[in-house]
Formats: structure tokens, C-alpha cells, sequence
């Protein structure tokens, strides 16, 4: 029960992590102290790293840029990939560090004020690194749907205001 | 002379106006109002639906299909319905209509002689009553009661039966008060159908909206198909309202009759609709479980919202709605809702709509945002305790 609870809890604070424990409480049939108790044992483990808005910033006027690197890797002995992963997400304007399968090794999302900057980085630091065999840099135009939000604004309610 | 209204059909004139038509005329001219009146999901049909529409329209299926429906979709219906223990041949049992409104019109004509009596649970969604008038039927009000979780009892219903009961009409999960039947209550039901020899129509079309129990058709026990039409559809379990696809399921005999009201005023469901339904009942078990889910959860914390600002709330175990009593702030239902409307910012229907036995309730939809959820309970909650003081 517990354990199940504190996935429905994890499937909430995702979608909004501005619910209370009050509401939560309310939806899952529990009480508020066991909620807060749950989250605070899901926060203590390093299980909710952090609560964070999701924000359409093309809205604001905004000039970063924002660019994903597909970078392969020569894995090393009993660390694999991870020394290479820890050295690259150490970088303050390294977004997100992820591990995949396929033609490259390490996705690498990056964030900077312009291009220039960008190509910066990836020439001079992330090249550079020891066992780094290739990067191929990809910049984001435009995000229509993140983290399961959808940015268009044309999504709201089209029902009638009172229905049988 | 006389006045063009007086040559209209006397029976569509003696007909009263929906009660909630007049609310939604009032609702609509305000702004910043939170609706808690809508009787429909808030949901938008999931995507791989629609897909499969648009699809199906750039093949170029837009014709006529067979008057029963598509093949394939009945077929696809009849395998969901075993699913509540209910056997019908997709070939001469199911036909598929504009929306459960069509296939519960359909029933009723089917079955009633003019002045035979339907039986029909109060509070009641607002179509049955007319429906059963304009099908030359007498509408006979069985009242459930917030103190059985408007069940519809052994008892209650005993009291309404007479010789002349001709069919009863139940919808469970409830639209509006959110009751369900378990299987003893349908037990129950159906030993009487079968003892004083009367049909029954079931609209099911909650069924899915089933919270902590499983839905029960009474369609399913022994003795039963014979003397019932189920009537259901997409629109709720699949958010699909708008696609009007529902469906009658019903042994052969009714079937080959009623059919032919289908064939002669509608000839067939709009085909779009019903390549978006076979796409739905194929694929769509994952998307509709999850809906079922967040509106369990959106029930609970309305419910105790309600029980929190201290109205008087039974636990509606089905459908999007909560039903709690107003009584205690000495108001009727209508100034309440107009109030809250009015003053609160808060739509919600007054029970009275749904016929007397719902007058000192109101039915609140949770089928909508928790943020709205919470901002509702608030406003009302700040409603209700102003009222108070001008109480005593």
C-alpha cells in the first residue's frame, strides 16, 4: 500500500509540484501527515531531486540557445562510461547527460548565450576530454511538447459551461 | 384565428423545458466562472482516436455504412461487452446509434403501447422522462434517497410497480447522484423484472466510472437478456461525447423491431464515428484506465471538500459527479445554485432539474482540473458561510 502510494504520490508532484500534501492527502485517501511523512522519506532518499516549473521560454524574450550533442565515447575499464559522463555533466551549461543506445554513446543537452559560445564549448572543452571520439552538434529550433506539456496554447476547454 | 403554437403537437408543447438549459443561459453570460456543471469529460478524446479518424476519412470512408453499424465495430462491442459477462452476436443483436440518447429513444419506442408505464429512478437524468412521454409512455417516478445511497431498492420499487408497469429504466453508474448498484441491489432488480414481468432498459454508459468495486450489469444474470435493451456508448468511458456513438445491445426478437425505427430516422451512425469506436475498444484500454484513475482521484478530493465546508455528501462510488445535500443552509436548490452562481462565481446544477427527489441537492461534476476543483471548494466554502449569519 504504501509503496503504491508513494507512486501515485511521485505521478502527482510530477504533473504539478505545487500540490499540497493536504490535497494529496484528500485525492489518495490518506492523511496529510503520512503524505508530507512519504515525501519527505521519497526527498531524504534522493528520490524527488527537486520541485521545478516547466516554462515555455520562447514567451519570454529570451536569446539562449540551446543545443543537443550526440558525443561518442571510448568506454574505459571498470568505470564504462561513467568517469566520461561525470567529467562532461560537471560543466555548469550542461543541461542534461544521458546514456543511450545506438549510433552514439552520450546525449548532451547544453544551454548558452549564442551560438558562438556553444561552438566554444564544444570545441574546446568537450573535444578535448580524453576517450571523447566524436561529437555531432544539433541546435533546438523550436519545443512544441516537453516533459509531457504540450506548449501551443490552443489546448483549452471547449466544453459547454453546463452540460446534462 | 388560431396562434401558430396551438397547431404544434400538443405532446411536445405539454413538454417542460430542460431545467438546465436555463442554467447554462445564465452560466454563459458571466465570466470567471468555475463550472462544475458540465456533464462530460474533460478530457479530449486521446489522440491515437482521433488519428485513426482522420485516417479513415483521408482512405475515404465517408458513406453510408450497414444500418446496424460497421461489421468490425460490432464485432469489437460485442467482445468489450463479455467483459461484464454479457453474450451478444455482433450479427443480429447490436446496433450501433448516434450516442446512448438515440439507442435510449429507440428502446422505449420499441417497447411501450401508449399509456403503459416506465418506471424510472428519481433523481434521473433529464432525457428518460421526456423520452418515455414522447414514446406515448406514462413516466412513473420511483424516488431513491440519499439514506440508501440512491440505490434503487427492493422496496422503493415495489411501491411504484403496478399492472400496468411496463419497463424500468435505470442508469447505474448514476448521472446525477453518482450511485452505483452491486450485485446484490441488481439481484434484487432483476428478481422482481422477472416475478412481475416487466422489461428493463439499462443505460450503462458509466459502467467504466466504476470506483473501488466492479461494475455489474444486470443484463448478466440468468433470466434477464430476455427482457432487457442495453443501452451504452463511448462517450464517457473513452471521452468521446462528441462523436455521438453509442450503442443498443439486445436479444434478437427486440432487435429485429427496433431496428427499424434506427433504419427509417437515421439509416446509420455518422462512419467517422465509428472508425474513431473501433480504433477506441482496439487500442484504447491503457488511456481510458488512466482517465478512470484521475477521476477517482479528483472524486475523492471533492468529496471530502464538500464534507469539509459541511454539506451533507454520500460517496457516489461511479460516474463524475458528487451530490451533496444544501439543505442545511436553508436554502432550495435553485437559490442556491443561482446564488453561488451569481455570487460565488461557482456553476453547478440544482438537483430539482433531475426531478423532485433531487430538490435540497446540487450536482457538482469533478470532471474538471484540480486546480478548479480547489478554487470551487473555496469559493463555495466562502459562499456558504456568508450565508450564515442571514440564516438566523
Amino acid at each position: 500500500m504504501e509503496i503504491e502510494n508513494r507512486d501515485v504520490i511521485l505521478r502527482l508532484l510530477h504533473q504539478n509540484g505545487r500540490l499540497s500534501a493536504e490535497t494529496i492527502a484528500s485525492m489518495i485517501g490518506e492523511t496529510p501527515e503520512n503524505v508530507s511523512q512519504m515525501i519527505k522519506e521519497m526527498e531524504d532518499e534522493r528520490i524527488i531531486l527537486r520541485y521545478s516549473a516547466t516554462i515555455n521560454w520562447e514567451k519570454v524574450k529570451s536569446e539562449r540557445v540551446t543545443a543537443v550533442i550526440d558525443v561518442k565515447v571510448t568506454p574505459q575499464r571498470e568505470v564504462g562510461f561513467d568517469a566520461i559522463a561525470e567529467r562532461i555533466y560537471r560543466f555548469s551549461e550542461v543541461k542534461s547527460v544521458a546514456l543511450m543506445s545506438g549510433a552514439y554513446d552520450l546525449q548532451v543537452v547544453i544551454e548558452g548565450d549564442d551560438i558562438r559560445e556553444i561552438a566554444r564549448f564544444v570545441s574546446e572543452r568537450l573535444s578535448t576530454i580524453e576517450h571523447v571520439i566524436s561529437t555531432t552538434t544539433h541546435f533546438l529550433l523550436k519545443t512544441y511538447k516537453s516533459d509531457g506539456v504540450i506548449f501551443d496554447d490552443n489546448e483549452g476547454d471547449r466544453r459547454l459551461v453546463v452540460a446534462p | 384565428m388560431t396562434e401558430l403554437i396551438d397547431r404544434l403537437s400538443k405532446t411536445v408543447r405539454d413538454l417542460p423545458p430542460s431545467g438546465i438549459r436555463r442554467f447554462f443561459d445564465l452560466a454563459s453570460q458571466m465570466h470567471d466562472v468555475i463550472s462544475l456543471g458540465v456533464g462530460e469529460p474533460d478530457f479530449v478524446t486521446p489522440w491515437h482516436v482521433r488519428e485513426a479518424s482522420i485516417y479513415a476519412l483521408e482512405r475515404g470512408y465517408t458513406s453510408y455504412t450497414a444500418n446496424s453499424g460497421l461489421i468490425e465495430l460490432r464485432r469489437e462491442i460485442s467482445r468489450y461487452l463479455r467483459k461484464f459477462e454479457l453474450d451478444y452476436d455482433p450479427e443480429t443483436e447490436i446496433l450501433v446509434t448516434v450516442g446512448g440518447s438515440e439507442a435510449i429513444d429507440l428502446s422505449l419506442r420499441t417497447l411501450l403501447e401508449p399509456g403503459e408505464e416506465v418506471l424510472i429512478p428519481e433523481p434521473t437524468y433529464v432525457s428518460y422522462r421526456p423520452c418515455a412521454v414522447l414514446a406515448g409512455g406514462t413516466p412513473v417516478m420511483v424516488p431513491t434517497v440519499m439514506k440508501d445511497d440512491f440505490r434503487l431498492t427492493r422496496e422503493a420499487l415495489l411501491s411504484a410497480l403496478t399492472p400496468n408497469s411496463k419497463v424500468l429504466v435505470m442508469s447505474y453508474p448514476n448521472n446525477p447522484t453518482g450511485a452505483v448498484m452491486g450485485p446484490e441491489d441488481v439481484k434484487d432488480v432483476a428478481d422482481l423484472a422477472i416475478s412481475r414481468d416487466f422489461f428493463v432498459v439499462t443505460d450503462e454508459i458509466y459502467a467504466e466510472l466504476s470506483y473501488g468495486q466492479a461494475h455489474v450489469s444486470v443484463a448478466a444474470i440468468p433470466g434477464m437478456k430476455e427482457r432487457t435493451i442495453l443501452v451504452s456508448g463511448l462517450s464517457k468511458a473513452y471521452a468521446m461525447t462528441g462523436w455521438r456513438v453509442g450503442y443498443v445491445a439486445a436479444p434478437r426478437e427486440i432487435m429485429q423491431e427496433l431496428i427499424k425505427i434506427h433504419q427509417y430516422t437515421i439509416l446509420c451512425a455518422p462512419v467517422m464515428g465509428q472508425m474513431a469506436a473501433i480504433e477506441a475498444l482496439r487500442n484504447g484500454d491503457v488511456e481510458r484506465e488512466r482517465m478512470v484513475e484521475s477521476y477517482n482521484e479528483r472524486r475523492r478530493l471533492m468529496v471530502n471538500g464538500f464534507k469539509r465546508i459541511g454539506f451533507d455528501c454520500h460517496e457516489p462510488k461511479g460516474a463524475f459527479y458528487a451530490f451533496p445535500s444544501i439543505v442545511s443552509t436553508g436554502l432550495s436548490s435553485e437559490q442556491f445554485a443561482e446564488g453561488l452562481l451569481k455570487d460565488g462565481k461557482v456553476a453547478v446544477v440544482p438537483g430539482h432539474v433531475f426531478g423532485e427527489s433531487g430538490e435540497g441537492f446540487i450536482r457538482a461534476s469533478y470532471a474538471t482540473s484540480v486546480e478548479q476543483i480547489e478554487r470551487a471548494l473555496e469559493r463555495m466554502d466562502r459562499f456558504v458561510h456568508h450565508l450564515q449569519p442571514q440564516k438566523v
